[in-house]
C-alpha cells in the first residue's frame, strides 16, 4: 500500500517558510549550474556556427591561431593551384587569402581596453561566409579605407559603431557597415579589404588561406596533400574543427569551474535538505506510528519521506532552471586566452542542460532526504505511537 | 546564565546544530576559496613595481617594435634604464603545459628585477651560455627540472624546436612574486629569425623602461609616446601595474562571474542557517512564553535566538577558516602553475568572518521578530 501522492505533497505546504526557504537554497545551486552549463554551451554553439563543414583553413604548421600563422605569397599561390577547390559564382577559385591581426580597442561601457581581431577579407572571402550579412550601412569597397565592424564589436567597443572611424597602422579607418554573423565568431571582428590591411600594417605574409572544397569527403586527401608538399611548412584543417578548437580551453575552464563550484555548493544545499527532513519526520512521529498501524509498509513509510524530499528538489531544480532561463537574454564578451581576442557569446539553453539540472536537483533531494526517511521507516509502532 | 542557556539551546538537537555547522563550514570554506582565486587573478597586479614602464607597440601587443627604438627610449628624460622581452609563447611537450616564456635582452633585464633572487654563480652562467634559460622555482619544482636540463620548447609564434639549458633557477623575494615565469636570451631569439626570415629580425615585443622618479610616470610615458607619433610603429607606454591591469581586465566578466558566485554561496547557506532557526525558534513558542511569564523581557528572548544564532555561525565559520588553508594549499598544488601566486589574504580572512557573523545576524532575524512578539497565551497555546 502506498502513501498518497496528495499526504506527501500537503506536508510540504504546511510548513511555508521551512519548504522555501529549503527550495531556495537548492534553487540557487541549479541556478548557478544551470547558468554555467548554459555559458559553456553557448561558447560552443558560437564556435560551431562560425566554421563550415566543407570550407578548409590553412595555416601554418603549429602555429596554433590565425593571428600566430603567417602564410607567404608563393605559398598561398601553392595552395590556390589545388584542384579540390569548389569555383565561385564569378567562376573563380573560391579561396580567400586573409591578413588577420588584433588590435587593441577601449570597451564602451568600462573605457578598458581588450583585444578585437581584424580580418583583411577579399570578394571570395564573403562567399565563403554565407552566414555574414550587413545589417546596418553598406559593405566596404574594395580598395578603401573602409571597414565593417560585427554586430558585438560595433555595440560593445568605441568608434566602432556605424558612421565612427577607428584609427590605427597610421590611417583612419570608417565603419561604413555594420554585419551580422548570425551568432558566430565573426560578429566579434572587424572586417576590411585584404590588399588594403596588407599595405597598412606592411606585412609581406597572409595569416591563413581559406577555401571550400568541392566535395567535402575529399577532406583528407587534401590535408595530406598539403602537409606532404615539401615547399609548404602548413596545416590544413575543417574550419568547423578549427574555430571549435580555438575555444576548447576556454569552453573546459568554464565547464570544470562551474561543476566544481556546483559541487561544493550543492553540499550546502543537501545539508539544508537534510535540516528540513529529519525536522519533518521528528515533528511527525506520532502520524507515522499511525500510519504503521494502520497498515503501512516501512518500505511505503520511506517512500514517502524520499518522495517528499525528491519533491523538495524538484521545486528547488524548477525555480532556478527558471530563473537561470531568463539569462538567455545576456550576452557575455570575453577574451578567450587562447586566441588572445574578445569573443562574445551568449547564454544557450539546452533541452540537455534542463534535463541534467533537474536530475541535479531530484538528486540533491535524494541525498538530503534519504537519512532522515530512512529513520522514519526504522521507528517502531509502539515507540513512535508512544512519542506523540 | 544568558550564555549557558544559548548554549544548552544551541546544542539541544545535536544532530541538527552539527549539520548546520557543517553547511556553514562548507561555504565559508568555499567563500574563501573562490576569493582567493579571485585574488590570485591580480597577483600579477600586485607584484608590479612603480619605477618600471612598459612600452608597446599601440596597435597591439602583437605587433612588434623596432629594436632602434632602445637608443632613442634611453635619451627620454627621467629615464634610468631601458631593457626588452619578446614573448615566445611556446608549448613544453603539450598544450596543457602552459607557462611565460620570454625572450630577454639578459643583462638590463635581470638587472631591472630585483624581485628574482638568483645566486651569482648561476647568474653567471646563464649569461654566458647562449642557449641558457631560467626557470622560477615553482615551475622548476612543477616539472622536476635540475640545473643543467636540457628543456624542448616547441615554437607557435617562432617556428621549430628550440631547445634551452636551464642555467638558473631564481626565487621570488616574497611570496608576491611569479615563479613560474621562463627566460632565456633574445640574442638567440634575433639570430635565429633574422637567419630565417631577414625581415622579421631585430624586432622587439615589449620594452620596460625604469625611471627614475615614479611620481613623474606619466609624464615620462607622454613623452616617450610622443617621439614615436607619426611614425611606422607608433608606442603606447604606460606604468607595469596598468599593464598586467589591462590583462586583468580583458578576462573581467569571468572574474566578475566567480565574484557574484562567491556571494551566491553566502546567500544559500544564509537559507540554511534561517531555516534552522525559523524549526527552532518554532518549537520554542511554549518555552519562550513560559521565560516572559516568569519575567523575562521580549528583548531577553529575541537575544536568546541572536546569540545562538551568531554562535551557531561564528563557530562554523572558525571551523570554515581554518580549512580554507590547508585546501587552498592543495588546490594550489593541483592547478600547479596555473596561478602563479596563491595565497590566503588577512582580507579574505575579514570578509570570511564577516560573511559568517552576517549568515548569523540575517538567519536569526525574523525568528527572534517573532520569538519577542508572541504573546504569552498564544505561545503556550502554541504546537510545535
Amino acid at each position: 500500500m502506498k502513501v498518497p501522492l496528495a499526504y506527501i505533497a500537503r506536508n510540504l505546504s504546511a510548513r511555508k517558510l521551512t519548504t522555501i526557504l529549503t527550495a531556495g537554497g537548492m534553487a540557487l545551486v541549479v541556478y548557478v549550474f544551470t547558468t554555467v552549463l548554459m555559458l559553456s554551451a553557448g561558447l560552443e554553439k558560437t564556435m560551431v556556427a562560425t566554421g563550415r563543414h566543407d570550407n578548409v583553413i590553412v595555416i601554418r604548421r603549429a602555429s596554433q591561431t590565425e593571428v600566430q600563422s603567417s602564410v607567404d605569397r608563393s605559398s598561398a599561390a601553392i595552395i590556390e593551384s589545388l584542384p579540390e577547390i569548389a569555383a565561385g559564382t564569378d567562376g573563380r577559385k573560391l579561396l580567400s587569402r586573409e591578413p588577420v591581426v588584433l588590435i587593441n580597442l577601449p570597451k564602451r561601457a568600462s573605457g578598458k581596453p581588450a583585444n578585437v581581431v581584424i580580418r583583411g577579407v577579399t570578394p571570395a572571402g564573403l562567399e565563403l561566409r554565407p552566414q555574414v550579412g550587413i545589417v546596418e550601412g553598406r559593405m566596404f569597397t574594395p580598395g578603401t579605407s573602409e571597414i565593417v565592424a560585427g554586430r558585438s564589436i560595433a555595440e560593445g567597443f568605441q568608434r566602432a559603431g556605424l558612421g565612427e572611424s577607428l584609427h590605427f597602422a597610421q590611417r583612419d579607418w570608417r565603419v561604413v557597415g555594420v554585419f551580422d554573423a548570425g551568432h558566430s565568431g565573426f560578429d566579434s571582428e572587424v572586417w576590411g579589404d585584404a590588399e588594403q590591411m596588407m599595405q597598412a600594417f606592411r606585412r609581406q605574409t597572409f595569416s591563413a588561406v581559406v577555401f571550400r572544397l568541392v566535395d567535402p569527403s575529399r577532406f583528407d586527401a587534401v590535408k595530406s596533400t598539403l602537409e606532404a608538399d615539401p615547399r609548404l611548412t602548413v596545416e590544413a584543417k575543417r574550419e568547423s574543427r578549427f574555430y571549435a578548437e580555438q575555444s576548447e580551453g576556454l569552453a573546459r575552464f568554464i565547464d570544470y569551474l562551474g561543476v566544481s563550484i556546483s559541487v561544493i555548493f550543492s553540499i550546502g544545499a543537501v545539508i539544508g535538505a537534510m535540516i528540513t527532513m529529519y525536522a519533518s519526520v521528528a515533528s511527525r512521529t506520532g502520524e507515522i506510528g499511525t500510519l504503521r498501524a494502520l497498515g503501512f509498509s516501512r518500505g511505503s513509510i520511506l517512500a514517502a519521506f524520499l518522495i517528499e524530499s525528491l519533491l523538495l528538489g524538484l521545486v528547488g531544480g524548477l525555480a532556478g532552471i527558471f530563473a537561470a532561463s531568463l539569462m538567455q537574454a545576456l550576452s557575455i564578451s570575453t577574451t578567450n586566452f587562447q586566441t588572445f581576442a574578445e569573443v562574445a557569446f551568449s547564454f544557450a539553453l539546452t533541452p540537455r542542460i534542463v534535463v541534467d539540472a533537474l536530475l541535479f536537483a531530484l538528486a540533491m533531494g535524494f541525498v538530503g532526504g534519504f537519512l532522515p526517511a530512512a529513520r522514519a521507516a526504522r521507528m517502531k509502532i509502539v515507540d513512535a505511537l508512544r512519542a506523540a | 546564565m544568558f550564555a549557558l542557556l544559548v548554549l544548552r539551546n544551541a546544542f539541544r538537537h545535536k544532530l541538527r546544530t552539527t549539520l548546520t555547522i557543517a553547511g556553514i563550514v562548507v561555504a565559508i570554506t568555499a567563500f574563501g576559496l573562490l576569493r582567493t582565486i579571485v585574488e590570485a587573478w591580480y597577483a600579477g597586479v600586485d607584484a608590479t613595481s612603480s619605477t618600471r614602464l612598459v612600452t608597446r607597440n599601440a596597435i597591439s601587443l602583437v605587433f612588434p617594435l623596432p629594436l632602434t627604438y632602445a637608443q632613442k627610449l634611453r635619451q627620454v628624460d627621467g629615464v634610468a634604464a631601458v631593457s626588452w622581452a619578446n614573448w615566445f609563447g611556446g608549448v613544453y611537450i603539450t598544450e596543457r603545459n602552459f607557462f611565460p616564456q620570454f625572450g630577454i635582452d639578459a643583462d638590463t633585464y635581470l638587472d631591472m628585477y630585483p624581485e628574482f633572487v638568483i645566486k651569482p654563480e648561476e647568474r653567471k652562467a646563464f649569461l654566458v651560455d647562449r642557449n641558457g634559460a631560467i626557470a622560477g622555482r615553482k615551475l622548476a619544482n612543477e616539472y622536476g627540472w635540475k640545473i643543467g636540463d636540457r628543456i624542448p620548447i616547441r615554437g607557435t609564434i617562432f617556428p621549430g624546436t628550440w631547445t634551452f639549458t636551464l642555467r638558473a633557477i631564481y626565487d621570488g623575494v616574497d611570496a608576491k612574486t611569479d615563479e613560474t615565469q621562463f627566460y632565456f636570451h633574445w640574442k638567440l631569439l634575433n639570430e635565429t629569425i633574422k637567419q630565417r626570415y631577414p625581415k622579421r629580425g631585430d624586432q622587439v615585443g615589449v620594452y620596460v623602461v625604469e625611471i627614475r622618479d615614479p611620481t613623474r610616470a606619466a609624464e615620462i610615458s607622454q613623452s616617450i609616446d610622443a617621439t614615436f607619433r607619426n611614425s611606422l610603429a607608433e608606442t603606447l607606454t604606460e606604468t607595469e601595474k596598468a599593464f598586467q591591469l589591462g590583462f586583468v581586465s580583458m578576462t573581467e566578466a569571468i572574474l566578475v562571474a566567480v565574484q557574484a558566485v562567491s556571494f551566491v554561496v553566502i546567500v544559500i547557506i544564509m537559507a540554511v542557517m534561517a531555516n534552522t532557526m525559523a524549526m527552532t525558534a518554532r518549537e520554542r513558542y511554549a518555552e519562550y512564553a513560559t521565560m516572559k511569564a516568569l519575567g523575562f523581557g521580549n528583548d531577553y528572548v529575541a537575544w536568546l535566538i541572536f546569540a545562538e544564532s551568531l554562535g551557531i555561525a561564528l563557530l562554523g565559520g572558525a571551523l570554515g577558516i581554518a580549512l580554507t588553508f590547508p585546501l587552498a594549499h592543495a588546490f594550489a598544488g593541483a592547478v600547479g602553475t596555473l596561478f602563479p601566486v596563491f595565497n590566503v589574504s588577512a582580507r579574505t580572512l575579514a570578509m570570511q568572518v564577516g560573511a559568517a557573523a552576517l549568515v548569523g545576524v540575517v538567519a536569526a532575524g525574523v525568528p527572534a521578530w517573532r520569538a519577542a512578539r508572541v504573546r504569552i497565551v498564544d505561545g503556550l497555546r502554541a504546537v510545535a
